[in-house]
């Protein structure tokens, strides 16, 4: 599903937040990336989920070589395969459940009506099937939360990639949108989760340590530091 | 392995993604399309206004005639009064094309008073004519009280007051107790003549009949000007030889004039001014473009997360372009269509206090609507562009 070969990215500015990471992740994985912030996770989930390009190595997702594919066809490559669970929900205000996760099958290439269909199922699966008509702003922070995994996952895509999907919420909602995390898991979708919280780390089946931009443990190889 | 091509939005979609970000703002969409409704009103206003009153000239024009033709008595070389000759008139009639003949002639040193207690020095202005019984057919003047001169009221002291000259002499209707002193002769009013638009020179003449005019006021029967109806389509050719005709001897000293010039000159005078009006709605309306421009470069920097959002769900750097560019269009078709309607009730209203049919040419309709659609693709077009190059990451950075 993902496979990084010595990726590098160097910013402008020299700032180098990856140096050297590789790592490769099969379908069906629930994987977590932790490390301390500045260890460059944050920007290995934007490479994860193509949202930014390596300054050198390669990047495969789902069958594709991301250095081959431009701007649109990695467009579509996320409409298409990829979801993703921001720390800040990232929902739009004063806009129903229901239409903040139709909107996100937008880019899809599906029909209003078919959206609105796969929209009320996905909130049915994360537990909110009663409030499909609330606005965002009538929700709680965990309810907003399972309102972007919703989104993320109402088009059905391969890997769901979810940043400190739990670093804005209390430990109660946090729980809970980690245990819909594993069940999406064990329905077959392929879930990287970033944190700094070794305690979340721990309680996922693979953990992946990341400092200075280097992959400095993982609990799959028990191999220290790929280079 | 799949290829990948992204997908296009349908139009409802593209336009409902559009509409999305109004209606989270409508103070600032009613401000900012405000301005471009003002631009297009004005324009609107200023074209409807100007053809209203150009229909308004064009009717006129047409119930008047512009086939008027004048000859007045010009100057001789030596610049004494030239006189035409007594045969001017019938001379004139023997031209083909010419349908009616009419003349007025100045009774000299004939002053007109309200009365006799009047000083000799008060005369305002208003001059003594003879005039001919078939003038006010000739000249499309309509009479706005009493009676016109007939052949029998030729013969006796009748007057037949222009607009200006009535009120000046402070008569507002004919009665048979009301005489002037013309030439120290006492004449009583029978009639009031309307504004004559085609030959003002006789809105201050007091009219009276050739006959008595003769008689009494030792008037020399010499026309000073006359005026003929041609056909139509050989006014030129009559223009060019009515001098000629009018006075053989000395064709030089003949005056000739189409009077409906004078209309149709203040015709292209109104046009000119029109089209300084129409810049400064243009202006105007350049004014309101670069306040869309400006919302939408705001907007633009404070939904920098929800471009990041909308990029990680696949939108691609085109469709986040459209999304802004129709935005900045509804903002400014939505202007457009409000200033087309306020213009257009302007119109309405003004034209109809004027008494004028209301006109708004649909090409100004159509013009305002498609100069708000540029004006609302020029503004968008570098806010879309900006919000279409911010990279995915920088944009979800920004909390």
């Amino acid at each position: 599903m993902i496979e990084l070969t010595d990726v590098h990215k160097t910013y402008a500015g020299g700032v180098r937040a990856l140096d050297g990471a590789g790592i490769r992740i099969d379908a069906g994985e629930l994987v977590g990336i932790v490390g301390p912030s500045g260890s460059g996770k944050s920007t290995l989930l934007h490479i994860l989920g193509t949202l930014d390009r390596p300054t050198s190595g390669q990047v495969r997702i789902a069958g594709h070589d991301v250095g081959a594919l431009d701007d649109a066809q990695l467009s579509a490559l996320r409409a298409s395969r990829i979801g993703f669970v921001f720390q800040q929900f990232h929902l739009a205000p004063g806009t129903t459940a229901l239409d903040n996760v139709a909107d996100g099958l937008l880019y899809s290439g599906r029909r209003r009506t078919e959206r609105r269909e796969l929209a009320s199922k996905a909130l049915t699966r994360v537990g909110l099937g009663h409030r499909l008509k609330h606005r965002t702003h009538e929700l709680s922070g965990g309810e907003k939360q399972r309102v972007a995994i919703a989104r993320a996952v109402a088009g059905g895509p391969a890997l769901l990639l979810a940043d400190e999907p739990t670093g804005a919420l209390d430990s109660v909602s946090g729980a809970g949108v980690m245990e819909l995390l594993g069940d999406l898991h064990r329905d077959g979708t392929t879930v990287v989760i970033i944190t700094h919280d070794s305690d979340i780390a721990r309680s996922l089946p693979r953990q992946v340590s990341i400092r200075d931009g280097r992959i400095v443990s993982d609990s799959s190889t028990l191999v220290g530091g790929r280079r | 392995m799949s290829t990948l091509a992204p997908r296009r939005l349908s139009t409802g979609d593209r336009l409902r993604v559009g509409a999305a970000g109004l209606h989270t703002r409508p103070m600032r969409v009613f401000l900012s399309s405000l301005g471009i409704a003002i631009g297009i009103a004005a324009m609107i206003a200023v074209v409807g206004i100007s053809s209203s009153s150009r229909a308004e000239l064009d009717a006129q024009l047409d119930a008047l005639g512009t086939n008027l033709l004048s000859a007045q008595n010009g100057t001789t070389m030596m610049g004494e009064q030239a006189v035409l000759p007594l045969s001017a008139e019938s001379m004139v009639g023997r031209i083909g094309p010419v349908t009616d003949v009419s003349a007025i002639g100045i009774v000299p040193d004939a002053k007109v008073y309200r009365s006799d207690k009047t000083p000799a020095a008060e005369t305002k202005g208003i001059a003594a004519y003879a005039a001919r019984t078939d003038l006010l057919e000739t000249t499309a003047t309509q009479l706005a009280h009493g009676t016109w001169l007939n052949n029998s009221t030729a013969q006796y002291p009748a007057v037949v007051l222009g607009a200006a000259a009535a009120e000046r002499l402070g008569v507002s209707s004919p009665s048979p107790e009301i005489e002037i002193l013309i030439g120290g002769r006492w004449f009583t009013v029978v009639g009031i003549l309307e504004p004559s638009p085609l030959v003002p020179e006789i809105d201050t003449a007091a009219l009276i009949g050739w006959p008595v005019a003769q008689e009494v006021l030792g008037f020399d029967g010499h026309a000073t000007t006359l005026y003929a109806r041609a056909l139509p389509e050989q006014v030129e050719s009559v223009q060019a030889v009515l001098g000629a005709t009018a006075n053989p001897e000395a064709p030089g000293e003949v005056d000739v004039a189409q009077p409906s010039d004078a209309l149709e000159a203040q015709q292209a005078a109104d046009q000119a001014f029109t089209a300084l009006l129409l810049g400064i709605g243009a202006v105007a309306l350049v004014v309101g473009g670069v306040g869309v421009a400006n919302t939408m470069v705001i907007s633009v920097l404070e939904r920098r997360a929800e471009i990041g959002l909308r990029r990680s769900l696949g939108a691609t750097r085109g469709q986040i372009r459209s999304q802004f560019l129709t935005e900045s269009l509804m903002l400014s078709l939505l202007g457009g269509l409000a200033g087309v309607a306020i213009g257009g009730a302007v119109t309405v209203i003004y034209a109809l206090t004027q008494d004028w049919a209301p006109v708004v040419p649909p090409w100004a309709l159509g013009g305002g609507l498609g100069a708000t659609l540029l004006v609302g693709c020029v503004a968008g077009l570098y806010p879309a562009a900006r919000a279409a190059r911010l990279s995915p990451t920088e944009a979800l950075a920004t909390p």
